[in-house]
């Protein structure tokens, strides 16, 4: 069960205390998905998950690699990069297309109409 | 000493990361609107990954970073393709 590459110590610590910090992090943004009351409150909890997470996760990744082999490896800054970049896109066209449901309908879960802009 | 630290915490950290996914599950599952499972689906598919990268530590090859890269491609143009869907009724306009 406890099969795992052989690091150092402070590696050891180190990795370890990144990636339970990022599945922590991922959990307390999954319960927020399971519990908040409603669409517009549970769209905030898993971006949770995909920043803090996801880089606490690839952080330890990152410093277990470069360790083992000796060199700095950083590819998993292509997996943070990609997130870092779609995870705003994904929520935001959810947002508005949850908007335009909720209006066609016409109940109340979404304002009638976008605020007024406020002067600069 | 150190291998029984690295294995015990990424055990716990697969165990968490199974319980995140399994309430986004549960929101995939209930989900009052189509939209709360669309979230619900976007939230598994992170969590997916970064249990992939879990697994990439305690085996200490770089074979799983590749399919946790497939994942994050694939979890984006589903969720941007079922939200463009909810918006138009059309995913390719």
């Amino acid at each position: 069960m406890s099969a795992a590459p052989d690091l150092p110590l402070w590696a050891a610590i180190l990795v370890s205390f990144f990636v339970v910090t990022g599945a922590l992090v991922t959990l307390i943004g999954s319960i927020g998905l399971w519990r908040l009351p409603d669409f517009y409150a549970r769209l905030h909890a898993p971006s949770l998950g995909a920043t803090l997470g996801t880089g606490a996760m690839l952080v330890g990744s990152i410093i277990c690699f470069s360790v083992l082999q000796q060199r700095p490896l950083i590819h998993e800054v292509l997996i943070g990069l990609f997130v870092t970049i779609t995870t705003p896109v994904t929520l935001m066209l959810l947002a508005s297309a949850s908007l335009y449901r909720d209006r066609v309908e016409g109940n109340d879960a979404a304002p009638k109409e976008d605020p007024a802009p406020t002067e600069p | 000493m150190s291998v029984a630290i690295l294995g015990w915490s990424i055990t716990l950290a697969q165990v968490l990361l199974t319980l995140a996914m399994g309430c986004a599950a549960l929101r995939f599952i209930r989900g009052p609107r189509a939209q709360d499972r669309i979230i619900g689906l976007d939230t598994f598919y992170v969590n997916a990954m970064l249990l992939l990268v879990t697994l990439g530590i305690r085996s200490g090859t770089t074979l799983y970073f590749e399919a946790a890269l497939v994942i994050g491609l694939l979890g984006f143009v589903g969720t941007v393709a079922l939200a463009k869907f909810l918006m138009r009724g059309e995913v390719i306009e």
